[in-house]
C-alpha cells in the first residue's frame, strides 16, 4: 500500500484551490461576460496563458517572484512571519495561477449564454445589479458552475511542474500525489507507479465522464 | 494549385539537398548516440567535440535525468554508451543484459558543496558553522531517492548529527539542478550543490561555498557503460576509451569533478 500522505495533500490543495477561485473568478469571469472595454483581449489572454505555458515556465517564474528577496515574498515574510515558497499557502497561490482558466471559461460561457433578457427582466423588477446577480444569474449557471469546479479540482489533482518548482517536495507539507508519482517513476518502483497512474487516471476519466453527462443533459434541455 | 507548388518545390530544392547530404556523408553516415546524465552534459559536450577532433566521427549527446534515461534504454532506445550520474543504474543494465559485460567503470567523482548565492551571508561565520548552528531559514538538497548528490547531502547531514533536527528546514529539489535554482533564486539561502555547476570553464557563480570533505559522506561515483548494441561498435569502444584517458580525464576535472 503507498503512503496515502501526498494523495492527502493534492486532495486539500484542490480544494482550496477551487474554492478560492470561486470567490475570485465569478466577477472576474462576470465582468468578462459583460464587458464591452477594448482591454477585454488582453485581460482574456492573461487568463488562458497558464493553458498554453509550459508549467516549469510558471512554476519558474512564481519561484522568482515568491522568493524572500523578491517584492511579494518579501512582503509575505513581512506580513505572516512565513516563507510563501515551501509551504502550503505558496502552493495554493501558485494553482490560484494555474488553474485559473479552469474556472474561469466555463464560467465566462455560462454567463455570456445567459444574455442580457433575464437581468434586464429582473431589472425592470426593481432588483439591484448584485441582487439580479445572486438571484437571477447564479441559479441559471449552476452546470457552468459545477463544470468549472469540477475541472479546476481536476486539475489541480494533476498539477506537477509548478510545485515542483515552488513546493520544495516536504513531505506532508507540499510533496503532492503527481511528485509521488514522478519520484516513484525514477526509483524504478514501477509497481507503486502503476498503482498511483492508474487511480488518477480513473479518476480524470471519471471527472470527464461527469463534465460531458452535466453537458449532455444542458444540452437536451434547451435544444 | 499545390502540385504546381510541390513540383517548383521539388525542382528547386533537390539540387540542394543533394549538396546538403554530400556534405554530412563526409562525417559518417550513422553518429554515436551518448545518453549523458544532465548534470554532465556540459562536460559531455566538451568531450565529444574533442572526440570528433581526434577521430572524426561525429557524437550526439542526449541528456536527461538517470532514472528516465535508463527507463528509455530498456524499452530500447537507440543509445550506444550511458554515462549516468551514478553507479546503481548502470549496474543495474548490467545485471539485466542490457549492457555490454566489463564495460562499465566510474568516468567521474562528484563534489559536493554548501553554498550560499548571497556572498554576503553571515560573513563572520564559517558555512560549515552556520550549518551547525542553523542559522538559516532553508536548506535545499536534492532528493536523496533520486539523486546521488541527495544521498552525499543526506549522508553529510547524518554525518555531522543535523539530519533530525533539521527535517522540517530541508527543503529538496528532485535534481541538483533544481537544487540549485531554489538556492540562485534566494529562496533557500544555503543548499548542497555539485562543485560541477559552479565550476565550469568560462562561467563564473556568485556567493560563498564550504567544499564538504569526502569523509562525510560515500563517495559520489559516477559510472558509464557500453550498451548492448554497440557492444561490438569500434567507435562506441574507443570513446569509452577515450574518456579513460588523462587528457579526457583533466576536462572532466576541469568541469568540477574529481576522478578515481
Amino acid at each position: 500500500m503507498p503512503d496515502l500522505g501526498p494523495l492527502w495533500v493534492s486532495l486539500q490543495l484542490a480544494f482550496v484551490t477551487t474554492l478560492v477561485l470561486l470567490l475570485l473568478g465569478t466577477p472576474l469571469a462576470w465582468w468578462l461576460a459583460c464587458t464591452r472595454s477594448r482591454v477585454k483581449p488582453l485581460v482574456e489572454a492573461v487568463t488562458a496563458l497558464p493553458l498554453v505555458l509550459p508549467p516549469t515556465v510558471m512554476g519558474f517564474y512564481l519561484l522568482v517572484f515568491m522568493a524572500p528577496n523578491s517584492w511579494l515574498g518579501g512582503l509575505w515574510i513581512e506580513v505572516t512571519g512565513d516563507t510563501l515558497t515551501f509551504s502550503f499557502t505558496g502552493l495554493v497561490v501558485a494553482s490560484l495561477f494555474y488553474s485559473l482558466p479552469f474556472m474561469v471559461q466555463p464560467l465566462q460561457s455560462a454567463f455570456e449564454s445567459l444574455g442580457r433578457a433575464p437581468l434586464e427582466a429582473a431589472a425592470s423588477l426593481r432588483a439591484g445589479p448584485f441582487d439580479a446577480f445572486w438571484t437571477v444569474a447564479v441559479p441559471q449557471s449552476i452546470r457552468g458552475y459545477l463544470t468549472a469546479s469540477v475541472l479546476t479540482f481536476a486539475h489541480t489533482i494533476g498539477e506537477f511542474g509548478v510545485v515542483l518548482m515552488v513546493g520544495g517536495n516536504i513531505p506532508g507539507k507540499t510533496r503532492v500525489i503527481a511528485i509521488d508519482i514522478y519520484e516513484q517513476v525514477e526509483t524504478l518502483n514501477y509497481g507503486k507507479a502503476h498503482l498511483l497512474s492508474a487511480g488518477l487516471l480513473l479518476f480524470s476519466f471519471a471527472v470527464l465522464v461527469f463534465v460531458y453527462m452535466v453537458n449532455r443533459r444542458a444540452g437536451f434541455r434547451t435544444g | 494549385m499545390s502540385s504546381v507548388i510541390v513540383k517548383f518545390l521539388l525542382k528547386r530544392l533537390a539540387p540542394a539537398s543533394v549538396l546538403l547530404c554530400l556534405g554530412c556523408g563526409g562525417l559518417g553516415a550513422d553518429p554515436l548516440h551518448v545518453a549523458v546524465a544532465t548534470n554532465f552534459k556540459p562536460a559531455a559536450e566538451r568531450i565529444a567535440a574533442l572526440y570528433r577532433e581526434q577521430f572524426g566521427n561525429d557524437v550526439q549527446i542526449v541528456g536527461g535525468s538517470s532514472g528516465a534515461l535508463y527507463a528509455q534504454i530498456v524499452q530500447g532506445a537507440p543509445y550506444d554508451l550511458f554515462l549516468s550520474a551514478d553507479q546503481a543504474r548502470p549496474k543495474q543494465l548490467e545485471h539485466e543484459g542490457f549492457a555490454c559485460p566489463n564495460s562499465r567503470f566510474a568516468y567521474a567523482v562528484g563534489q559536493l558543496l554548501l553554498w550560499s548565492h548571497n556572498a554576503e551571508f553571515d560573513p563572520d561565520a564559517t558555512l560549515e558553522s552556520v550549518l551547525i548552528a542553523g542559522s538559516f531559514r532553508f536548506l535545499a538538497i536534492a532528493n536523496p531517492e533520486l539523486a546521488p548528490y541527495g544521498l552525499a547531502a543526506e549522508q553529510t547531514l547524518q554525518s555531522l548529527d543535523l539530519w533530525e533536527r533539521l527535517q522540517d528546514r530541508v527543503v529538496m529539489g528532485q535534481n541538483i539542478g533544481q537544487t540549485y535554482a531554489l538556492v540562485a533564486s534566494g529562496n533557500a539561502e544555503l543548499g548542497l550543490v555539485a562543485l560541477s555547476q559552479l565550476q565550469q570553464p568560462g562561467r563564473r557563480a556568485s556567493g560563498r561555498a564550504w567544499a564538504v570533505p569526502q569523509s562525510l559522506h560515500k563517495p559520489i561515483l559516477q559510472d558509464a557503460v557500453l550498451l548492448k548494441r554497440a557492444c561490438e561498435k569500434p567507435e562506441a569502444k574507443a570513446f569509452l576509451a577515450f574518456l579513460r584517458r588523462p587528457d579526457a580525464g583533466a576536462e572532466i576535472r576541469a568541469f568540477g569533478y574529481g576522478r578515481n
